[in-house]
């Protein structure tokens, strides 16, 4: 009994993250400007990473896996927002600005 | 199926690679192609390879040929002559080794020639000969440890070759050097600083552990290279260069190669081939265990100063003309 | 179509390394080409460790009880090649600049032109 929910825990969840970094690949693809696609894909590397790791997690058991597969989780949070945020900053720096439709949108209202 | 699916992706990434022509996008997408490569040798069951291209690939070849770009130029230019050519070349010799492949076993098939030679053996008496449970480790380190030296000595000899054709641009230490330079960038460098000694302490547990799970002296030697490129991005060069003196680099390189041999000549001493591991004690297992564990080391040491020596190497050198 | 799913990746492979080919011949700006050898040799890489797949095996490392592995000798050949590869694109790299050191350009056609005005 049991083993069943654990097991449809875990199914439940990689496939909610894998769903959800298909949505947003199609946002990367899809999003206007630089800086709502550096979202899409920041968001991504956190949250469905965090989603299918911990997926993996309850399918491991307890196990130096897991520990592995935690250790992985943590050092992903560390890194992806640094990287998306060094990314955002080096856009900054280097003159790319928010696109013109948003602020036109953002005047009129 | 995911075989499939990732193989596709690498034919799309590197169709991109050939239509581009901003040298810095196709950069990034040469890690991207070696990511990918990497994700497939996992699902190929080459999880020592999987660890290198992951290293090699996505981490050091891709900084090297980003300061070759910041060094030389972007943009590539148009080229002149016309591309039939090329592509009838390309698409006969395609076609020949298509040809050829009709002839070829079906893939994962396990009665195919390849697994019928020596592979049997490896698998088989690996762990009573050499005590790894490791194959892959086995057979680099003790079976084939000829092929192994040779392959340490052409990396070593790379790497002094870079640093020669280098050495004459390199700027004076006065310089301010300001390439690679993120140290004006707070996040980066604290967070770098917390990775930092999990990274080299992750390469430790690679090349000691490298005989039970994947692992061993290349991998280890290429992760705590990338680990001393990162803080050489993230502190500056001449940090770095405070730390690993030229002299101590070059020491360092031929060190690790000098081990290997050296191993070989003890094992002559006493009595044994040209690196048989198994005089070095009365119980040949044991013997075996400090043979691959030196070897090993070698490979790591001299794998390690060459990687940093020439990362250093790139990034002293002039920009001026 | 059981010739298709057989050879497929060999197929994959023929076609990466061809596509390297041609960036090698066709395109003049040396990084490129260093590129696209890149290319060539990866693919050459993953041609060697699909031959050493078995079907249902798992990594060569060991393990208690009745299981099949794959062939560990290609690993090993690669894993050196691998490490073997980057120091020579090192090499090649630094070659690239002193190029452009003593030309001012990394385009082949350039430095062809220059050659034949001295």
């Amino acid at each position: 009994m049991w083993d069943i929910l654990v097991s449809y825990c875990s199914d439940a969840l990689l496939i909610t993250g894998s769903f959800l970094s298909l949505t947003f690949a199609i946002g990367l693809l899809r999003f206007p400007d630089f800086y709502t696609r550096m979202h899409a894909a920041g968001v991504s590397d956190t949250l469905c990473a965090g989603l299918i790791v911990l997926g993996l997690v309850l399918q491991a058991g307890i196990s130096l896996v897991t520990l592995k597969l935690l250790f992985i989780l943590l050092f992903l949070w560390f890194t992806s927002p640094t990287a998306s945020f060094a990314l955002a900053r080096a856009a900054h720096r280097a003159g790319y600005r928010v696109s013109e439709q948003e602020e036109v949108a953002s005047s009129n209202s | 199926m995911i075989n499939i699916i990732l193989l596709g992706f690498l034919a799309v990434v590197a169709i991109a690679v050939a239509m581009m022509r901003d040298l810095f996008a196709i950069v990034m997408l040469f890690g991207i192609y070696s990511l990918l490569t990497a994700g497939i040798f996992v699902s190929l069951d080459a999880v020592d390879v999987a660890f290198t291209e992951a290293a090699v690939g996505a981490g050091i070849s891709t900084i090297l040929i980003l300061s070759t770009l910041a060094l030389t130029s972007r943009e590539e230019k148009q080229p002149t002559h016309s591309f039939l050519l090329p592509l009838l070349v390309v698409l006969v010799t395609g076609a020949t080794l298509v040809y050829g492949t009709l002839d070829m076993p079906a893939f994962s098939d396990p009665e195919a020639p390849v697994h019928q030679h020596v592979a049997p053996h490896y698998l088989n008496q690996a762990e009573q000969e050499t005590g790894v449970p490791n194959i892959v480790t086995a057979v680099l380190a003790s079976y084939r440890s000829y092929d192994t030296m040779g392959e340490v000595t052409v990396i070593f000899t790379a790497g002094i070759a870079v640093l020669l054709l280098l050495s004459a641009f390199r700027h004076h230490e006065d310089e301010a050097s300001n390439l690679n330079d993120l140290s004006h960038h707070p996040v980066l460098r604290y967070i770098a600083r917390l990775m930092i000694p999990f990274i080299l302490l992750f390469a430790l547990y690679v090349q000691f552990h490298g005989d039970y799970g994947p692992g061993g002296g290349f991998q280890a030697g290429v992760i705590f290279a990338a680990g001393f490129i990162l803080y050489g991005l993230v502190v500056g060069i001449d940090k770095t260069r405070q730390m690993f003196s030229e002299s101590k680099l070059h020491w360092l390189m031929a060190s690790g190669l000098l081990l290997y041999i050296g191993v070989g000549i003890v094992s002559l001493l006493l009595g044994g081939e040209f690196l048989n591991y198994n005089v070095f004690a009365a119980d040949p297992l044991k013997g075996q265990h400090w043979g691959i564990f030196l070897v090993e080391l070698g490979v790591g040491i001299t794998v390690t100063a060459t990687m940093i020596s020439v990362f250093l190497a790139f990034s002293e050198v002039r920009r001026s003309e | 179509m059981s010739t298709f799913i057989d050879l497929y990746n060999y197929w994959i492979f023929i076609f990466l390394m061809m596509v390297g080919f041609y960036i090698v011949i066709s395109q003049g700006n040396l990084v490129k080409k260093i590129i696209g050898l890149n290319i060539f040799q990866t693919a050459v890489f993953l041609l060697y460790i699909s031959m050493g797949k078995v079907k249902g095996g798992t990594a060569p490392i060991i393990m208690a009880g009745d299981v099949s592995y794959s062939n560990p000798l290609p690993h090993v050949l690669i894993l050196t090649a691998i490490v073997v590869g980057v120091a020579t694109t090192a090499l090649a790299m630094a070659l690239i600049i002193r190029i452009r050191k003593a030309y001012g350009t990394i385009e082949e056609q350039d430095i062809h032109e220059q050659d034949a005005s001295l």
